[in-house]
């Protein structure tokens, strides 16, 4: 009989950078990089950017970020999604490994609203993936931005304490387009991770 | 057809808190993770075929000059999801130690010799029925730190993407009957035996290539499961 359950998750190690993350460090080249952004893209521009933190509050220098989202219009480079746009170029995906001091940043743009399955709107947000050498799954988040009125009613946002979802909102920098986000993996403030 | 992602398969996964393996303490979310309902967000993913791949990507023996040294082998298998299907057009990345156990990252210094002739990654893309390959060398055992007399069973690291954001897997692809998988904390991190054994490739003497390569089987399931499964008869 065959077996369909799941192949389970292993921890993606300390060692992944010259497979995953080369960026040129390694004779290997990079699928991916940090940014989404393609000639062809619409929408604002803008940079996340942050630190990652394990339990002692020790900046993580060896994990694995990753982004996925909607374009400005909020619709998805996936055939699944029906409403795709076939006009652009724009992927919606990017992966950043952190450097010595736990940094990470990518180069994206503000995505437009998503609908819920209900179809109300979602407020602007990027799904966000975890890994790193002791992460034996990788852990799901999400990124909103502060300066979108549609968070108060966002219904993902609902369902998380309210003294928890400043853990999932990145900060706008003053007159710039640049977002920052520190993620905590455990401890005080420790970002919320979505059982998804 | 529509695939839904149940929650309740992801206990084939580790916990987060594996005390065992020591690197998982401090790291590991001390609270629950919060369950909502996925959207559009979650059930799509990225795309990346063909064009994500060079040629020659998936052979890790012919990427310098020279041959790497120790065992050629082929690694193959499916991509599938839970209901069986083949996952097509599915980015598989690779990376692994040498034949001594060596990464050649430079964070590791295992006191054994590196191959000029072998960086240990690739990747290539499911066919239509789902079908992946490579060419490689068989990885070494190597030692860590974790605890006393520590070593890591023979392993290849897999990063496979699937149909969503949600079916994203990194896993690692064991050998049959290593003797080092009763002391290994991540390996034993999976607590069902059956859903550990989905992790260990089976030998594959069908494919395996006269005169030239060993050959394993390694069949990855991601999530995913028909919405509204055909009745059974």
């Amino acid at each position: 009989m065959q077996d369909n359950g799941i192949t389970p998750s292993q921890t993606v190690g300390p060692f992944f950078k010259y497979g995953l993350t080369p960026t040129g460090e390694y004779a290997w080249n990079d699928a991916f990089t940090n940014s989404t952004l393609t000639p062809d893209v619409t929408g604002e521009r803008v940079r996340i950017e942050g630190r990652v933190f394990d339990g002692d509050g020790v900046a993580v220098p060896d994990a694995m970020l990753e982004i996925w989202q909607a374009d400005a219009q909020g619709r998805f480079a996936d055939p699944q999604d029906k409403r795709a746009l076939p006009n652009a170029s724009f992927r919606g995906f990017a992966r950043c490994g952190t450097d010595k001091d736990g940094n990470y940043s990518f180069e994206t743009i503000k995505p437009g609203a998503v609908p819920d399955p209900d179809g109300k709107p979602q407020a602007p947000h990027i799904l966000l993936a975890v890994f790193g050498r002791g992460m034996l799954r990788h852990l799901y988040t999400r990124i909103y931005f502060s300066d979108e009125a549609g968070n108060a009613a966002d219904p993902v946002l609902a369902v998380v304490p309210a003294d928890r979802r400043a853990t999932l909102t990145a900060v706008r920098e003053a007159g710039k387009p640049v977002y920052r986000l520190d993620l905590r993996l455990q401890g005080d403030n420790e970002t919320v991770f979505f059982d998804v | 057809m529509t695939l839904i992602y149940p929650v309740d398969s992801n206990t084939a996964h580790p916990l987060p808190l594996s005390p065992e393996y020591k690197s998982s303490i401090k790291r590991a979310p001390n609270k629950p993770l919060i369950p909502m309902r996925h959207t559009l967000s979650e059930l799509t993913g990225p795309v990346y075929g063909h064009e994500t791949v060079r040629e020659g990507d998936s052979d890790l023996t012919t990427q310098h000059t020279g041959e790497p040294l120790g065992e050629r082998i082929i690694v193959h298998g499916h991509v599938r999801d839970e209901d069986g299907r083949g996952v097509p057009n599915s980015l598989v990345e690779i990376w692994q130690a040498n034949s001594c156990g060596r990464y050649v990252h430079v964070r590791d210094q295992h006191p054994a010799p590196l191959d000029p002739n072998f960086t240990g990654a690739g990747r290539t893309v499911s066919d239509a029925s789902g079908y992946y390959r490579f060419v490689t060398i068989k990885p070494g055992a190597y030692p860590w730190g974790n605890h006393h007399n520590a070593w890591r069973p023979a392993h290849i690291h897999l990063s496979v993407f699937g149909h969503s954001f949600v079916t994203r897997l990194v896993t690692q692809m064991y050998f049959p009957a290593d003797p080092l998988f009763p002391f290994d904390p991540i390996f034993n991190s999976v607590p069902d035996e059956k859903a550990r054994a989905r992790m260990v490739s089976s030998f594959d003497l069908e494919n395996t290539q006269p005169e030239w390569a060993l050959c394993y089987r390694f069949d990855v399931v991601l999530r995913g499961k028909n919405a509204t499964p055909m009745e059974n008869h």
